[in-house]
């Protein structure tokens, strides 16, 4: 349904106008943006979601401003004409409008055209026509004329048709009137006569067209208050022969004849038109909008403080004079159906339309996928066309990418990924990524020079892979030993098998420190914890007794003797954080993995001794580190949890179990590892105990409830 | 609308036996549901999920199979070793034929329907021919050396996979011989557990057989070459069951943990069509053992020992996104369990193989809303009343004056003479039972307990005087030719003269007792009829249907109410509409002919005539106004429906007298209590 919204002004000061209104209102290159020509002096530059004007420029005192305004969208340059014959040509940046770009011409200028997509035109007032650029490469050029004596120029409107600027204007001689239509492409002007259907004569008050398939729908509005509509052909059978065109009646009396200000109609779309004006003779003037489909009068506003008969409709919004200001109506219509046009459209009502919860739907990939296939077929097709008419298919960016990826550079693909990444996401998108990883990963295999590493970081982190799509990524970084795309895969992917895992932490433990020292590692999850300065060793010793776990009390057995005798080398090795921070957050990366432990134990087995010693260190750190808050939680964003920190000793305990006996330096760990398991123990089974406790308290309440298995009570119905 | 003294009632020890099968069928959209007593139950899914039909349970016929074969035909199989055919229409077991091959595990129909092939404890696999009117044994397949717990028949007819203990074989249809075997790790997380059974398999167009066992595995198993697809370990319980969508796109196992997990069949990359069975979504709506599951073009339907039957609609597949799109939880049967004398305060409660009978309390004191008044008298437990035989009750009746029971089961009718003196009471039961009087779909009183209405399986409506110590068979209305309807619900006139009658399908019927003939037949609706109840005075019938419609006719008229022609153009409220439990009882107001009194499972509703009628804005489920506010508010705001949902799950609601109402309650968590205790799951240091 087609819809007026609440309008507002646009002018905060009135136009210094009077009744005649602005002069013209244009769009400028920017959407949203307006050039407003007062009828005076002024050019204003309005930005109508804001109401704000952002630039105002006037001519000199004593000069005035002959026709509206207008952008070259070509140039972004603004174009005005003052006192007929000086054309002026200036930009957001200029002042001043006297001491911009001047051209004197040798004829009346009638009115600049500008639209998007062509150069400006410029229609004399004789009515020959001028593109901007060769009438600048020569000012004082003869300007023919093209109409007749007493001959004027009422009306006249530039557009594009089929690609081709058409210009057609409207003169009238003693009540007559007569179309012109200039084509370009063609440089052809045919002339037509309008004949007005009824009898009298009455005058035309205003204009609007729209372009058909065959026809310029050419609309007028008579002062007898009807709307004729004439069609005019694109491509005239006799074009030199002036030709005569019957108007016919559209819609009546929407308007009322004696309108004190005139009337103007505007077309909004294929069948609605909107209407300004007086509709009956004494009431007041109104913006109306007519279905001409179906002649009804679809919506109107009352514009009880008079306009001045012009109206300029471009976008959504609607331009009129309302009062002495410049007012804006923005225009709506929807889609509409027999019900909605009956005004029983009862569902949108409903309160009792559920809106559907969010659900994840599997079979949206296979849809992509049948949806690609189909693009592929049409694409096939169109192959075959080409051969034919050589059309230039569009290929999607996807397979551009591809074609991209195996032969260009990899400055020039990182470049393409980049834009490719920056378009609008389609539904089968991770699965497009994945054809790129594999494609870039195929090109690597292929030639070993080639690591495109910043594209595959890129990729990593549009967080849409899996392993499963780019089964080869981590394979070639573990063969790179990049340390960094393998945290970044590890933390990114949700998949990853074990083995890979494994082989990860492997390359992680035995790479060597200054080969870290250089990479580039995301530090988030241990910066809070962990001081690259290593001042562990300054911490108190007490901080980690606040969990009720402390290695030296003596619950556990003789060995722990062995502890107290060098307690401070144990708190150091506690405190202190085994790994620098950089290998440390790799590790990380590896113990938020998700995992199997059936899959993982036998991968776990062939870890050096050494390292699997040096790994359970680290984890009984960062174990410690958890204890130290009531929380049982490690600082910082994303670090491992006491859970995973858990799970991990206890798998590389079970895998390398009789290896790491055997090492000495490993065993006052292991002692420590043993206190903390049996504290843990004797937790969670406090922990089942309460459980269960919750649960017959539970039903004692619940039988409690069920005793009263008969009562009578009171209720009383509203 | 007035205060009442509610009686509220929770010693109705009610328990639903635990779901054992369900089986969907695609051309009528209609789903069989048996049970671990031997009921089996009919759910129209098009008509709101409403249970239109049920069979009673029998002790020794535990059902371990259902099926829908040639077309419309519902067979069952159980451990008696027996095959069941169900006559739908009549509501009666039509044949039972013995297999012997000892206890029937498992039971599937050929895809054309022709054919039946039951699985046996003896390792026997036994292909019956479906004839127009029994079946007959064809063949035997090779012997297999332990019991066959799961058929599935290839899509084509041609070969068939059987799911024994530790293996799967596929058989040659044709012949009957065993052409594969595929064994089946017994491992589970590396311990090596005793047996593996395979309680599911499914055999798809390409070949491919899905298994489930009980050690937890969805396999996936190439038939042709015999070896093991893809291995999905989907729980540490038992995967008890499986179902495939007809499209064989998707499917669905349910697990002892009470988990039911979705598997669809998604391509793996973009380029290739190569697809895979990916595990995508899972449900868990059940507490116990998700013992059978099946597969609605739109919907994964699953039941299990918890007792509620579940419908899950896939969100992908629904179109509309209106309420047929939200989760159905089905607990209670849709049929009245509870019977009330009205005059005495007595309820007569149906169990499987009991009735009880209970006299309720009183109390003199008088209280304001909400508050619970001190009993000056507790309920009274008067009688446990076991019927003999191992067949379930199908239906009761105490009449209102409290002085006749009556029951029945499949084969045996039961009538009982109470009489009370002082606080004795005295039971006798009324022999020489006429021989037509076998058995009953549904039993009626008349209001003044002078006639006894039965509605018998061959779509017969027989009429009896009541006399001391005795009875005479008076009429029976026969059914119009041609149809075999049986009539399930039955409606008397408090004056006597009228009787309505309602099939599960056809519409009502109105007789007239006195001159014993066809008075009316109600116009025809789409939707069965869930409860019937004829007013007072009026003689107008009040109908409920299963999509929540409430129709009055007026019997006299022969013409639908002005009132419901009211409610027809106006429509009932949105959120009426939405509510997922039928309507099970509809009665009066003593003294009030404007108001009707009905309830489903989880509220109760006045509706008073003279108030207007409520619009979609207005709110319906009217919370308690605050007190302060005048009357002018509280009437401009009144609309006809007066609902209360403080009692539920309800399964009875009815009106003694003008200021006492009785609601008998059956808490769930009570339910919950009495079923075996679930797969327990250890929360703390695993």
């Amino acid at each position: 349904m087609a819809d007026l919204e609440e309008g507002f002004t646009l002018t905060a000061v009135p136009l210094g106008s009077g009744p005649d209104g602005p002069l013209g209102v244009e769009q400028s290159d920017k959407t949203d943006q307006f050039l407003v020509t007062d009828s005076g002096r002024t050019v204003i530059l309005y930005k109508v979601s804001d109401q704000k004007p952002l630039g105002s420029w006037s001519v000199k005192q004593g000069q005035i401003i002959t026709c509206p305004a207008v952008c070259n969208f070509q140039t972004g340059e603004y174009i005005v004409v003052h006192d007929n014959k000086v054309l002026r040509i200036w930009n957001n940046e200029d002042v001043n409008l006297d001491k911009v770009f001047k051209a004197t011409l040798s004829a009346e200028v009638y009115r600049i055209h500008s639209i998007q997509g062509t150069e400006p035109l410029v229609l004399f007032k004789e009515g020959a026509v001028r593109g901007l650029e060769a009438l600048l490469a020569e000012p004082q050029q003869k300007i023919e004329t093209v109409i007749s004596d007493e001959e004027v120029i009422k009306w006249t409107k530039f557009f594009m048709v089929f690609r081709h600027p058409v210009l057609i204007f409207i003169t009238e001689k003693h009540g007559n009137y007569f179309a012109y239509v200039q084509k370009f492409n063609s440089r052809i002007l045919s002339k037509y006569t309008l004949l007005l259907g009824q009898e009298e004569k009455c005058v035309i008050q205003s204009f609007s067209t729209s372009v058909g398939r065959k026809f310029i729908s050419l609309m007028s509005l008579t002062s007898d208050g009807c709307v004729y509509e004439t069609l005019i052909p694109i491509h005239p059978s006799e074009p030199e022969k002036n030709q005569r065109l019957v108007q016919s009646q559209l819609l009546k009396s929407v308007v009322s004849g004696s309108a004190r200000s005139g009337a103007a109609l505007s077309i909004l779309d294929q069948d609605h038109v909107a209407v300004l004006g007086a509709p009956r003779p004494a009431s007041k003037e109104c913006l109306s909008v007519w279905n001409t489909k179906f002649q009804t009068l679809q919506t109107s506003k009352e514009l009880p403080q008079g306009t001045s008969g012009q109206l300029w409709y471009y976008g959504e919004n609607l331009f009129m004079l309302h009062g002495k200001f410049l007012t804006v109506i923005p225009y709506k219509c929807e889609v509409s159906s027999l019900a909605g046009a009956l005004g029983k459209l009862k569902h949108s009502q409903d309160p009792g339309t559920h809106v559907t919860p969010h659900f994840v739907n599997w079979e949206t990939s296979q849809g992509c996928e049948l949806g690609s296939q189909n693009s592929e077929q049409s694409k096939r097709i169109l192959r075959r066309r080409k051969i034919q008419v050589s059309v230039q298919p569009e290929v999607p960016a996807s397979t551009q990418l591809l074609a991209t990826i195996q032969k260009d550079s990899e400055k020039h693909i990182e470049v393409e990924l980049r834009k490719f990444l920056a378009t609008k996401r389609t539904p089968d998108f991770h699965t497009i990524i994945g054809d790129v990883v594999i494609g870039l990963l195929g090109r690597c295999k292929a030639e070993p020079s080639f690591y495109p590493r910043n594209c595959l970081m890129q990729l990593v982190q549009t967080h849409v892979l899996s392993y499963s799509l780019c089964p080869g990524l981590m394979e070639v970084a573990l063969e790179k030993t990049d340390v960094q795309i393998l945290q970044l895969c590890l933390q990114q992917l949700p998949d990853v098998p074990e083995s890979v895992t494994c082989a990860c932490l492997k390359l992680f433990l035995s790479i060597g420190d200054d080969t870290l020292q250089d990479a580039d590692i995301n530090m988030e999850s241990v910066s809070d914890y962990m001081d690259p300065v290593q001042d562990g060793e300054m911490e108190e010793q007490t901080t980690f007794l606040q969990n009720g776990f402390n290695p030296e009390e003596d619950n556990c057995d003789s060995c722990a003797q062995k502890l107290k005798e060098k307690p401070q080398a144990a708190a150091d090795e506690s405190t202190s954080c085994p790994l620098t921070p950089k290998r440390a957050a790799l590790l990380n990366a590896i113990l938020c993995s998700a995992y199997s432990e059936t899959f993982l134990l036998p991968h776990l087995k062939d870890i050096p001794a050494q390292h699997s010693t040096l790994f359970l260190q680290y984890l009984y750190f960062l174990y410690l580190k958890c204890s130290e808050n009531a929380t049982m939680t490690l600082p910082g964003t994303h670090p491992p949890t006491l859970n995973q920190i858990m799970d991990w000793i206890c798998l590389l305990l079970d895998a390398n179990f009789t290896v790491v006996v055997m090492i000495p330096e490993a065993k006052r760990l292991l002692l420590s590892l043993y206190k903390f398991v049996k504290s843990q123990i004797s937790i969670c089974s406090e922990l089942n105990k309460i459980e269960v406790s919750f649960r017959e308290l539970q039903k004692l309440n619940q039988e409690k409830n069920n005793r009263e298995l008969y009562s009578i009570e009171v209720l009383e119905l509203f | 609308m007035g205060e009442f003294n509610v009686h509220r009632v929770r010693f109705f020890n009610y328990v639903p036996s635990g779901i054992r099968c369900v089986a969907y069928n695609n051309q009528s959209n209609r789903l069989a549901v048996s049970r671990t007593d031997g009921t089996v139950e009919i759910y129209n899914l098009s008509a709101n999920y409403f249970q239109e039909k049920f069979f009673p349970g029998h002790e020794s016929r535990a059902t371990e199979a259902l099926c829908w074969a040639k077309g419309q035909r519902l067979f069952s199989a159980g451990l008696n070793g027996e095959i069941i055919e169900y006559d739908l229409q009549a509501l009666t077991i039509k044949y039972a034929v013995d297999a012997f091959g000892g206890p029937i595990w498992s039971m599937a129909a050929s895809p054309s329907g022709s054919q039946l092939l039951v699985g046996c404890e003896d390792g026997s696999v036994k292909l019956f021919q479906i004839t127009p009117d029994k079946i007959q044994f064809e063949r035997n397949f090779d012997r297999q050396k332990s019991r066959i717990l799961s058929l599935s028949w290839h899509p084509a007819g041609t070969h068939v996979a059987a799911g024994s203990i530790d293996y799967i074989s596929v058989f040659d249809s044709k012949s009957g011989s065993a052409i594969g075997k595929m064994l089946v790790d017994r491992q589970y997380m590396g311990v090596s557990k005793r047996k593996c059974i395979i309680w599911g398999v499914a055999f798809l167009s390409d070949g491919t057989v899905i298994s489930v066992d009980s050690a937890g595995k969805v396999q996936i198993w190439d038939s042709a070459t015999g070896t093991l697809v893809k291995n999905h370990l989907v729980s540490n319980a038992d995967v008890q069951s499986i179902a495939v969508s007809a499209q064989e796109d998707s499917f669905v196992v349910g697990t002892a943990e009470g988990t039911v997990f979705h598997f669809q069949l998604v391509s793996v990359t973009s380029s290739s069509s190569e697809k895979q069975w990916v595990r995508t979504k899972p449900f868990q709506h059940h507490t116990h053992d998700v013992r059978a599951v099946a597969h609605s073009p739109t919907a994964l339907i699953s039941g299990g020992t918890d007792t509620h039957l579940v419908i899950r609609p896939l969100m992908e597949k629904v179109e509309v996104k209106n309420y047929d799109a939200a989760l159905r939880k089905i607990t209670f049967p849709h049929r009245r369990l509870v019977s009330c004398a009205k005059k005495k305060q007595l309820l007569l409660f149906q169990f499987a193989h009991h009735l009880e009978l209970w006299r309720l309390g009183s109390t003199v004191a008088t209280g304001k809303n909400g508050d619970t008044l001190p009993l000056s008298k507790n309920a009274d437990h008067l009688l446990h009343l076991k019927t003999k035989g191992p067949e379930n009750i199908i239906c009761s009746c105490i009449s209102p004056c409290g002085g006749w029971i009556a029951c029945s089961t499949a084969s045996r009718f039961f009538l009982y003479r109470l009489n009370y003196e002082h606080d004795n009471i005295s039971l006798q039961r009324v022999s020489k039972m006429p021989v037509f009087l076998r058995s009953a779909l549904q039993i009626l009183f008349s209001e003044d307990s002078t006639k006894l209405f039965v509605a018998s399986n061959q779509g017969s409506l027989r009429v009896f005087r009541l006399l001391e110590g005795g009875f005479t068979h008076l009429h029976s209305f026969q059914p119009q030719s041609g149809t075999v309807q049986s009539m399930c619900l039955l409606a008397v006139s408090p004056d006597g003269n009228w009787l309505a009658a309602s099939g599960t399908s056809a519409g009502v019927h109105v007789y007239n007792v006195k001159q014993l003939k066809l008075h009316c037949t109600v116009p025809a609706y789409n939707f069965p009829v869930t409860a019937l109840a004829i007013a007072p005075n009026t003689n107008n019938l009040v109908i409920a249907h299963s999509d929540q419609q409430v129709f009055e006719y007026s019997i006299p008229d022969k013409q639908y109410t002005e009132w419901s022609r009211t409610v027809q153009k106006q429509g009932f409220h949105h959120l009426w509409l939405q509510r997922d439990t039928p309507i099970t009882h509809i009665s009066f107001h003593p003294k009030r002919p404007m108001h009707i009194l009905l309830h489903d499972t989880y509220m109760f509703c006045l509706i008073d005539k003279s108030l207007p009628l409520p619009n979609d804005k207005t709110l319906l489920y009217n919370p308690l106004p605050p007190t302060n506010e005048s009357d002018v508010i509280r009437r401009r705001t009144a609309h006809a429906f007066k609902i209360s949902k403080k009692y539920k799950p309800l399964l009875f609601v009815d009106l003694l007298d003008e200021k006492t109402l009785v609601a008998v309650e059956r808490p769930l968590d009570d339910i919950i209590a009495q079923l075996p205790p679930p797969i327990k799951k250890k929360k703390f240091g695993t």
